[in-house]
């Protein structure tokens, strides 16, 4: 059974762009357009992933994060920060969030699938 | 229909010209209000935004560009700046640029860059000291850098409890590292605390890795990229190709122990001085954990093995990445299977002719393609060149002739003319007795070639060629030649012919390979005990090959052995007596005609047709294999050549050209004469492979004892 990625970004180009990567390497994607819209979807429906935006309306990346890890049903997947600052500052917060990996924008596609690759296995 | 790529951009377009739009209303908005965190977020996001996906979908110029606006923006975002009328005169200015940027890549006016450099130096001045400027474009998975060399590295990888709760498998991480190389993990189990304490979300355990990999320390870093602050990770090189090859041996246990910090020198040395093995010691005093023991002997023995094999690979370094040794039973096993889908193949094919359906058809003759590509390449794995063979008969002509007192050169040609493996070792023996007859019989000694007129140095020539699915061996001799009379002489004496049979020369000089027939003067140390000629041909014959013979008297003689490229497969006419099937090789059948009770009948109980005018002498298969049933009015013969002679074999039906892989029968049957084999059909029906040359002579002989 394909794999269930969930990606949330509030740039609908860059959600398309992941779904669409996503999908041609064989994995099922669920799209949130923003942290809550993506919080409120992980309430209810598991995934095997979240790759997430930091810089988010209504609720940024690194509030999703916690949301997720302070859940249940989607607490001990691996979640992947999308993330344009490549200071460590911004990586640090995200980790201790509880963010297990991240991608600095911007990424090739391959990228993108390396990286889901290795932390999904 | 545009590429999903485009989609992208056009999806990026619309987006960037909402955000922009958004962007402005945030601004005006924030002049208004010039302490609303949200409205400056607003802001900070819209661009960062236009940044990031910017740079994804190749607009690099506004990713660039925005970034500076970004970067200001993050210090209001951080309170340490403030929104000021300037601020935001330069950052709706940079608005604009970014829009008309857009424009331009949309095929719009080009953008004024000048313009765009004059507001990012006017943020750069409203910055309160010069902000860091970093670059964007950093990758997390950075590529390595690839060496050829393999090294050996240790690594101790131990995550924190919590590392699960940050969604990283440390199981993920091992797979990781088993694909860069050769990788031995022990899991180390003495962190684990005991039920009443453990915590089932969290990850007691560590591990270590001794991983044997060309990728660099770099690749090796990335594995744990993610983990590095959640883990206390330890990569050490412990093997490299600098270090002396020619010491296989290790590091010892003890001092691989010392090195990783689990054992002190002092508790060592105190080891050491008792008498027992040394890792068991260890253990029994509980100084360290059997799997620390273990971790360490493996290193050990994987840095051995590494060290061994670049020993035993490094003169053939250069070679090994273009050839691969393999071990012959697996070459020999995939001919079988490739024998075996051929026979599929040849079902499939006979299933596809039934059905008449184009869709099964096309399919068939695609797999038949295929499988005789497969085929070929499979046989010729097993090919090599017969070169390896010549130059040991190098060796054997200079002794030979220095012990005659002959002077002989061996010249060759066509070294690298390949052929089967097995095909090579059986002629082996078959050619030292032809090189050796053409020393000993053919050249003669100095002294007479130069009253020949000829050199005193004779040749022996070596040649092999390809000739079709054949590879033609030829020994040529500029000797004497045969001497006709005396082979008859001798036949004669032997009783293997009368005095007053007429020969053709061909036949002649066939009869040098009855058994039992030596010409030779003498009985020397080389050759002439009488069992030279007839032990070769039967050799060839079971290569299913052919030997002949041409021969000048005074000018010399020439050996042919045209050889079959393979023992494996081998191409046949299929033919059918009742419900019986047979084969008979293809490379020998010259024609197939018909015969007719009426034929039959003319030649008065005769085994002889009439072929344009030539009689044809046929062996009856039918009455050979005792079949009586079904005899139909038209039968076919089919007219081989049989060591130079046209001889028919009469059947039912000539069903066509086919494929045989060859099995070989069982011990029972294994001295049947005639028989060479058994091959499977199509349709699983067993059709035996006919030895024509055998059952000639099997036929003939009957037919002297009855008529003696």
């Amino acid at each position: 059974m394909a794999k269930l990625i969930m990606t949330a970004d509030d740039s609908a180009s860059v959600r398309q762009m992941v779904s669409f990567t996503l999908k041609q390497s064989g994995y099922d994607v669920v799209e949130a357009v923003d942290g809550k819209d993506a919080l409120t979807k992980l309430g209810t429906q598991k995934v095997d992933m979240l790759i997430t935006d930091l810089n988010m309306p209504n609720l940024d990346g690194i509030g999703l994060i916690k949301g997720v890890r302070a859940g249940s049903l989607n607490k001990f997947i691996p979640i992947v920060m999308l993330t344009t600052e490549s200071q460590d500052s911004r990586k640090a917060e995200g980790k201790s969030a509880g963010a297990t990996g991240w991608i600095v924008k911007p990424f090739k596609p391959e990228q993108l699938i390396a990286v889901v690759k290795k932390v999904l296995g | 229909m545009s590429s999903p790529q485009e989609q992208h951009i056009a999806t990026y377009r619309e987006e960037a010209g909402e955000l922009l739009a958004e962007l402005e209303t945030s601004l005006l908005e924030l002049e208004d209000n010039p302490q609303d965190n949200d409205l400056i977020n607003r802001v900070f996001r819209a661009m960062h935004t236009i940044k990031g996906s910017g740079a994804m979908f190749g607009f690099d110029d506004i990713a660039r560009f925005t970034h500076e606006v970004e970067t200001v923006f993050d210090q209001v975002r951080n309170g340490k700046m403030q929104v000021t009328r300037t601020l935001l005169d330069l950052t709706l200015q940079a608005r604009d640029q970014i829009t008309s940027m857009l424009e331009a890549s949309a095929g719009g006016p080009p953008s004024d860059e000048a313009n765009g450099q004059r507001i990012i130096a006017g943020l750069q001045q409203l910055l309160p000291q010069a902000a860091p400027r970093s670059a964007v474009t950093e990758t997390a998975v950075a590529a390595s850098a690839d060496n050829s060399t393999n090294r050996t590295y240790r690594i101790r990888f131990k995550p924190l409890p919590e590392v699960m709760l940050g969604g990283t498998n440390p199981i993920n991480l091992l797979n990781e590292l088993r694909d860069l190389g050769s990788c031995e993990v022990i899991a180390h189990l003495d962190a684990i605390p005991t039920l009443d304490q453990l915590i089932p979300e969290h990850c007691f355990f560590y591990w270590d890795i001794i991983l044997t990999t060309s990728r660099g320390i770099e690749a090796i870093k990335d594995v744990f990229i993610f983990v590095e602050d959640d883990c206390d990770l330890k990569i050490d090189l412990i093997d490299d190709s600098s270090a002396p090859t020619s010491d296989d041996n290790y590091k010892k246990l003890g001092d691989i122990l010392v090195e990783r910090g689990d054992l002190s020198p002092v508790e060592m040395q105190k080891i050491l001085s008792m008498q027992k093995r040394f890792g068991e010691i260890l253990v029994e005093q509980g100084l360290v954990p059997a799997s620390k023991v273990q971790a360490a002997l493996l290193e050990q023995q994987q840095v051995k093995q590494v060290r061994q094999e670049r020993t035993a690979t490094a003169p053939a370094a250069a070679e090994a990445a273009l050839s691969i040794r393999v071990p012959a039973e697996r070459l020999d096993h995939l001919v079988n299977l490739v024998g075996e889908l051929v026979t599929v193949q040849a079902h499939l094919t006979q299933i596809a002719g039934n059905r008449h359906d184009n869709e099964i058809s096309a399919v068939a003759e695609e797999v038949e393609r295929l499988i005789s590509e497969l085929r070929d390449t499979t046989l010729n794995m097993r090919m090599l060149p017969i070169g390896s063979t010549f130059s040991k008969f190098k060796r054997l002509v200079r002794d030979l002739s220095a012990e005659l007192g002959k002077e002989i050169d061996l010249e060759t040609t066509g070294a690298e003319t390949e052929l089967d493996k097995t095909v090579i070792e059986k002629l082996n023996d078959p050619l030292v007795h032809l090189i050796r007859n053409s020393i000993d019989h053919g050249v003669e000694m100095p002294d007479i070639r130069r009253a020949a007129g000829k050199p005193a140095k004779g040749v022996v020539h070596l040649a092999a060629e390809h000739s079709g699915d054949s590879v033609l061996v030829t020994i040529r001799d500029d000797g004497a030649g045969l001497d006709k009379e005396r082979i008859r002489a001798k036949a004669i004496e032997r009783g293997l012919i009368t005095a007053t049979t007429e020969l053709t020369d061909k036949e002649i000089f066939n009869l040098i390979f009855a058994p039992g027939f030596s010409t030779a003067q003498k009985v020397t140390s080389v050759s002439g005990r009488g069992v030279g000629m007839d032990v070769v041909k039967k050799a060839i014959e079971a290569l299913r090959g052919t030997i002949d013979i041409a021969s000048q008297q005074g000018k010399g003689s020439v050996i042919t052995l045209r050889i079959p490229l393979t023992l494996a497969i081998i191409e046949t006419l299929l033919v059918r007596i009742d419900k019986s099937y047979f084969v008979l090789p293809l490379t020998m059948v010259e024609e197939c005609i018909e015969l007719t009770r009426a034929d039959v009948q003319a030649a008065h109980g005769r085994h002889l047709a009439h072929v344009r005018g030539e009689l044809t002498p046929y062996i009856n298969l039918r009455s050979e294999f005792e079949i009586t049933a079904n005899q139909p009015d038209i039968e076919q013969i089919v007219i081989l050549s049989v060591n130079g002679k046209r001889i028919g074999f009469v059947v039912d039906d000539v069903v066509g050209e086919h494929q045989t892989v060859i099995k070989t029968l069982g011990k029972l049957y294994r001295d049947v004469r005639g028989i060479s084999g058994a091959t499977i059909l199509g349709d699983g029906t067993v059709a035996l492979i006919l030895d024509p040359g055998l059952l000639v002579q099997s036929v003939a002989m009957t037919e002297q004892e009855q008529f003696g």
